[in-house]
C-alpha cells in the first residue's frame, strides 16, 4: 500500500494523452501518475475510454487501422513510442477480458512467450511453466495434465492460464482488461486471489465494470466518465468520500 | 390452412429441391458405373494405348494427368497461400487491395478456354516453353489461384482475431503472430482448398487443350518440356474423334476421371476433419 509521499516510485506518467479512433475522441486529456507496485483500478461506465486507455500502455490500440493519439506515456523514464514494440510488450503484459488460451497444451500455452522470443532450453522452458502456473496458483490444478488442450480447461482456470501467459514473459506491468466479465464468482475471487498476490511484485492495472470489484482489490481508484479523468485517490477515499458528485453517483448506482 | 399443414408444404418443398442437386450427381455417377465398371482392368490402367487407341490402356493419360496436376499445384498453392497472408493480414483495407479482391473474384469465374488461350499466349509463344508439361502446369496454376487464394483467405479469416492479439500482446512480430497463432489453425482450410482446386486440375480440358496436350504418343514424357497425354483430353478424343470405339472403353475412362477427382475430394474431406479435430477452439 503506497502510504508515504516519500516512498513512491512512479512507474508509469501519463501526459495530456488523447486518443481518436476515426473522429471519435475516445480519451481526453488524460494526465496521471501510476506508482510501482500499486494495483490502479479504473472504473467508469462503457465508453468512458478505460480499455483505451490500457490499451496505450502496450500500444495495442495501433492496431486498429482509425487509431491516433497525441501526448505522451512515460514508462521508467522513458517514452513508449520510442522503446522497442517487443520489449514494451514483454514488459507491459495484457489480460484480456474472456479468456484468450490458443488451442495449443497448457504447456504450450504458458511457455509460448519465452519460445517465440528464443527461449529453447527445455530445463529453462520447464522451470518458466512452473513458476508461471504457480503463480497464478494453477499449478495445482493442471501440473499432471501439462499436455492436455488449454480448450479442456474451465473459464477460470483459462482465465489463470492466461496470466501465467503474460508472466512467463516476467513483466513488470500488468493489464487487466475486465478480467472477470465472463466469470463465476468463484472463480472471480480466485482471479482476485492471484491479483493481490502479484501486486508484491508487479505493478497492475485493472480496468473493472465491477465497483465492487474494485474496492476489493485496488489501493487506488480512478473514476473516468465519457473519455475524461473525473476523480482518482485512495480506494477508500472514492467509495467513502468521493469529491466529486458524479462519482458518487457512479458508484451508487444511479447512472452506468 | 393450418400452420403445421403450412410447415409439412414448405419442408417438402425444401426436400425436393435437396433431391434436385442430389440426383444428377447420383445419376451420373450411376451411368459411368453401370457402363464403365466392366471396361476398368489392371491391363487397362497400366498399359499404353493399341490399335488406334480403340485397344490397350489409358497408363499414359493417368501418369500425364498425374504429372499436370502435381507440378501446377506445385506453382499456385505457395503463391496462392502467400497472397492471401498477404491480403487477409498486411493489406490495408483501401482502393488498390478492393480492387485486387474484386479481381480475384472475376478471375474464378473466367470460363477455363480463356486460360488456355492466355497460357498459349505466354507460356508456349511468348516465353517459349513450347506445347509442354510446363506450359501445361502453369496455366493449370494460374487458372487454380484465385481459388486457392479465396479458400485460403476465408481460412485465415476464420481464425480468431484474438490468437493474433494474444500474440502480439506477448510482443511478437507480425510474422512471428502469422506464423505461430494463425497459419497452423488455418492449415486445415487451406488444405481443402488446395486438394478441391487440384481436382478442378485433374478434370479440366481447355486449359491443357493449347498449352500441353497430345493426340496420341508412343512413349511417356521423360522432362517437363514434352508434350504429354491427359485423362480429360484423351477422354474427349475417343468420344468424338476415333469411330468404333467400344462404349465401355470411354466410359471407363470417364470412371478413371471421375473416381482421381473424386478421391481427391474425399482425401480433403478426410484431412479437414483429421486436422481439425486435432486444433480445435
Amino acid at each position: 500500500m503506497v502510504e508515504n509521499r516519500a516512498d513512491i516510485q512512479i512507474k508509469i506518467k501519463v501526459k495530456q494523452l488523447n486518443i481518436w479512433f476515426g473522429n471519435i475522441l475516445a480519451l481526453k486529456n488524460l494526465s496521471l501518475e501510476i506508482y510501482s507496485n500499486e494495483l490502479l483500478s479504473i472504473i467508469g461506465p462503457a465508453n468512458s475510454g478505460k480499455t483505451s486507455f490500457l490499451r496505450q500502455l502496450n500500444r495495442l490500440n495501433e492496431l486498429e487501422a482509425n487509431f491516433r493519439s497525441t501526448g505522451e506515456v512515460i514508462l521508467d523514464g522513458e517514452n513508449i513510442q520510442k522503446t522497442k514494440l517487443e520489449i514494451l510488450r514483454k514488459k507491459a503484459g495484457m489480460i484480456f477480458a474472456l479468456p484468450q488460451v490458443l488451442p495449443i497444451s497448457i504447456y504450450d500455452n504458458v511457455s509460448y512467450g519465452p519460445r517465440m522470443h528464443g527461449m529453447r532450453e527445455k530445463g529453462v522452458l520447464d522451470k518458466i511453466v512452473e513458476e508461471s502456473l504457480e503463480a497464478s496458483f494453477l499449478w495445482e490444478e493442471v501440473k499432471e495434465r501439462l499436455k492436455e488442450s488449454a480448450t479442456k480447461l474451465s473459464g477460470g482456470q483459462q482465465q489463470r492460464l492466461c496470466i501465467s501467459r503474460t508472466l512467463a514473459l516476467k513483466p513488470e506491468v500488468i493489464l487487466f482488461d475486465e478480467p472477470c466479465s465472463g466469470l463465476d464468482p468463484v472463480s472471480t475471487a480466485k482471479v482476485e486471489e492471484s491479483m493481490l498476490k502479484l501486486k508484491e511484485k508487479y505493478t497492475i492495472i485493472l480496468v473493472t465494470n465491477n465497483t465492487k470489484q474494485a474496492a476489493r482489490v485496488g489501493d487506488r481508484t480512478v473514476f473516468f466518465l465519457m473519455g475524461e479523468l473525473i476523480e482518482i485517490d485512495k480506494t477508500q477515499k472514492i467509495f467513502t468520500a468521493p469529491a466529486d458528485k458524479r462519482t458518487e453517483d457512479y458508484i451508487l448506482g444511479k447512472f452506468g | 390452412m393450418k400452420t403445421t399443414t403450412k410447415q409439412k408444404i414448405a419442408f417438402s418443398i425444401l426436400f425436393l429441391c435437396t433431391v434436385m442437386v442430389i440426383l444428377p450427381v447420383v445419376f451420373v455417377l450411376g451411368t459411368i458405373i453401370k457402363n464403365g465398371w466392366q471396361g476398368i482392368s489392371w491391363k487397362f490402367l497400366t498399359t499404353m494405348p493399341k490399335d488406334g487407341m480403340r485397344q490397350g490402356g489409358i497408363y499414359p493419360a493417368i501418369v500425364g494427368t498425374l504429372y499436370l496436376v502435381s507440378l501446377s499445384i506445385v506453382f499456385s498453392l505457395p503463391v496462392g497461400v502467400m497472397a492471401a497472408i498477404y491480403l487477409n493480414e498486411y493489406a490495408k483495407d483501401n482502393l488498390l487491395t478492393r480492387l485486387i479482391r474484386l479481381a480475384i473474384v472475376n478471375l474464378s469465374g473466367v470460363s477455363s478456354v480463356v486460360y488456355g488461350l492466355f497460357g498459349l499466349a505466354l507460356f508456349v509463344t511468348f516465353m517459349k516453353f513450347g506445347v509442354s508439361i510446363l506450359s501445361g502446369a502453369l496455366t493449370l496454376a494460374i487458372m487454380n489461384l484465385p481459388v486457392i487464394i479465396t479458400a485460403s483467405r476465408e481460412a485465415l479469416a476464420g481464425v480468431p482475431y484474438q490468437f493474433r492479439e494474444v500474440s502480439l500482446s506477448l510482443g511478437l512480430s507480425r510474422w512471428q503472430t502469422i506464423r505461430h497463432s494463425v497459419l497452423p489453425f488455418a492449415i486445415p482450410g487451406i488444405l481443402t482448398g488446395a486438394i478441391l482446386s487440384l481436382a478442378r486440375a485433374a478434370g479440366e480440358t481447355a486449359p491443357i487443350l493449347f498449352t500441353v496436350a497430345a493426340f496420341y504418343l508412343p512413349n511417356l514424357p521423360r522432362s517437363i518440356f514434352d508434350q504429354t497425354m491427359a485423362l480429360p483430353y484423351h477422354l474427349y478424343i475417343i468420344s468424338t474423334q476415333i469411330p468404333n470405339i467400344a462404349v465401355k472403353t470411354r466410359y471407363a475412362t470417364a470412371f478413371v476421371l471421375v473416381g482421381m477427382v473424386f478421391t481427391m475430394n474425399i482425401f480433403a474431406v478426410v484431412i479437414r476433419s483429421r486436422l481439425r479435430k486435432k486444433k480445435k477452439w
